[in-house]
């Protein structure tokens, strides 16, 4: 066998093989570089967050109010803000973001104007600057609407922020589910309904919970949008008409504005670290369970 | 010919008098000048077919003539199709398929479909079989025990999975599969099947056991079924439609009993397809 193959094989190819060979160092290079950069940037961050950070975290910090204009306390009020904010918006956004996404996968087609229409005003939302929206929610919740600055006007500016985002990635999910299942469950005499809740929905549960994880990162890491809507009472809310401080404002606050803020801006910025890790896991392991309860993937 | 029984699972061709007698000579489906176009292009024009009930009438031709979506017609499946438009008459049993009081889904019930590709759901064996039973009303959990068990015995497929029911339906083979949806087809009770070309997508062993399924459920289902493959029509088919793409559209070119087709045709086309000098 080798004999053959060594009588056959041209002298010319084998060298530009042998060259090829040689060649590929670069992307490689390159390639590698590229990912060692990136991780570097993020373990940097990471590192100086945790570092500065982890030094003051303790369960006194998470139970107690700001003292002293956050210089010294805890943030117990802000980090209930920040998750009745979450909560109000996710509350709003994933229903909608159902409701839209399967209106365009599954009852108009690609090239439907209206259709066409709706997505392209997504796109155009999806990449508007977050003050835009806060300017929005100012003007529309808390003024026209009379929310006025609360943990509600707050979180439904949140909502429309990243309804662009979980609407197109739900619809990429529904999209990418096989159109044999359609055909399968009419065909069995399913019902549009049925065939929705129990096959189609659980089958683009990955669309979801990445638009669920890119929502929820966007919506906590959230300064600008929520400063005109929510505004930065550091009071622990007693309602959703209140106003809370979210975790980014108050970051954004301590290393701003207050001198000798930066230790517990650095401690909040590590629980802001920790909360969205906690939540996007939780949405993760929700979503995948209930889909693991509907349908069984190979 | 004798060299070719010593192979194993070789099966030679019935001689097709011996055939035993399905047909009740009453038909169960009847199409009148059926036509459908997508987007103004014709599928297939005036096709006017009765298919009698207890029969396992089989559609050959050659691929784009409008087999499929004739199948697809009957049980309305093409309402699910954009820009498709069906114009004729449609008649199952006592019922205007067309008409706009219809119940799609009783009529989708009563007349099953299965497909080129197996698609079960991405469920448990167990679930394939259950969930569509549920959602046509029957709740009582020891009926539908019976029944899968029953549907599955059918198909032959109880004694490969009942020890493992609860595990993916897509782990099956892909026989087992297209196994599986025709019996989860047949659980609903239907009084139809719409096969399209359930065969091809199959090995040949498998294929040969899908193939032994559908020539068992004479007399019990009325069968139409699509197939590429004119020995397989040969072998299974009571009765065969040869459509043909004519002037642009697909057509019915010759109808009539396996034997007659087969042996006499009338047409010349249908002489040159069955004797593989055209298609």
């Amino acid at each position: 066998m080798a004999e053959i193959w060594r009588t056959s094989a041209p002298k010319q190819a084998l060298r530009s093989a042998k060259h090829r060979v040689r060649g590929d160092w670069l992307p490689t290079l390159l390639v590698w570089g590229a990912v060692l950069l990136v991780t570097a940037v993020f373990v940097w961050i990471v590192g100086d967050i945790v570092r500065h950070g982890s030094g003051l975290i303790s369960w006194e910090f998470l139970i107690d109010a700001p003292r002293n204009a956050g210089r010294a306390g805890g943030i117990a009020p802000i980090l209930v803000s920040t998750l009745l904010i979450l909560g109000v918006c996710m509350a709003v956004a994933v229903p909608l973001a159902i409701g839209t996404a399967l209106l365009l996968a599954e009852f108009t087609s690609v090239e439907n104007i209206f259709g066409r229409l709706v997505r392209r005003s997504l796109d155009v939302l999806a990449g508007t600057p977050s003050i835009v929206f806060g300017l929005f929610g100012l003007a529309f919740f808390s003024k026209t609407l009379g929310l006025g600055f609360s943990i509600l006007s707050g979180g439904l500016t949140l909502a429309c922020m990243v309804l662009p985002i979980l609407i197109r990635s739900t619809e990429e999910g529904l999209r990418a589910v096989p159109h044999d299942y359609r055909l399968s469950a009419a065909a069995l005499g399913l019902s549009r309904t049925t065939t929705i809740i129990n096959l189609l929905l659980p089958a683009a549960v990955p669309g979801l919970v990445v638009g669920l994880v890119l929502g929820i990162g966007r919506a906590l890491a959230e300064t600008a949008a929520l400063i005109f809507t929510s505004g930065y009472v550091d009071r622990m809310p007693e309602s959703l008409m209140d106003s809370g401080r979210a975790l980014s404002i108050h970051i954004f606050d301590l290393s701003m504005n207050v001198a000798g803020g930066d230790a517990n801006a650095y401690a909040s910025a590590l629980v802001l670290l920790v909360l969205l890790i906690v939540i996007n896991g939780a949405a993760v392991w929700i979503t995948e369970h209930w889909r693991h309860r509907k349908i069984i993937p190979l | 010919m004798n060299d070719l029984n010593l192979h194993s699972g070789f099966r030679p061709w019935p001689a097709l008098e011996d055939r035993p007698p399905c047909c009740e000579p009453q038909t169960f489906i009847h199409t009148e000048k059926l036509s459908v176009y997508y987007r103004d292009k014709p599928a297939f024009e005036n096709v006017t077919l009765p298919i009698n009930t207890g029969c396992i009438t089989a559609l050959v031709g050659p691929s784009g003539c409008g087999k499929t979506s004739f199948l697809s017609c009957l049980n309305r499946l093409t309402d699910l199709i954009p820009g498709c438009r069906v114009t004729g008459d449609i008649q199952v049993g006592a019922h205007d398929v067309r008409a706009v009081q219809t119940d799609v889904i009783s009529l989708r019930r009563r007349v099953g479909m299965i497909f080129q590709k197996p698609n079960p759901f991405p469920l448990s064996i167990w679930k394939n079989m259950e969930f569509p039973l549920r959602e046509h009303g029957m709740l009582n959990r020891a009926e539908i025990a019976h029944i899968v068990e029953q549907t599955l015995r059918d198909v032959g497929l109880w004694n490969e999975v009942k020890d493992r029911l609860h595990t993916s339906a897509l782990s099956l083979s892909g026989g087992q599969q297209q196994r599986l949806c025709i019996a989860r087809a047949l659980a609903l009770n239907p009084e139809a099947l719409l096969m399209d070309e359930p065969c091809s997508a199959l090995d040949p062993i498998s294929s040969g056991v899908v193939e032994d399924l559908i020539a068992s459920l004479r007399q019990r289902y009325t069968v139409l079924i699509v197939t590429h493959n004119l020995a397989q029509a040969r072998r299974i088919a009571d009765h065969v439609a040869l459509f043909w793409v004519q002037n642009g559209a697909g057509q019915l070119i010759e109808y009539g009993p396996a034997k007659q087709i087969f042996e006499t045709p009338r047409e010349a086309l249908t002489a040159a397809y069955i004797n593989g000098m055209r298609g």
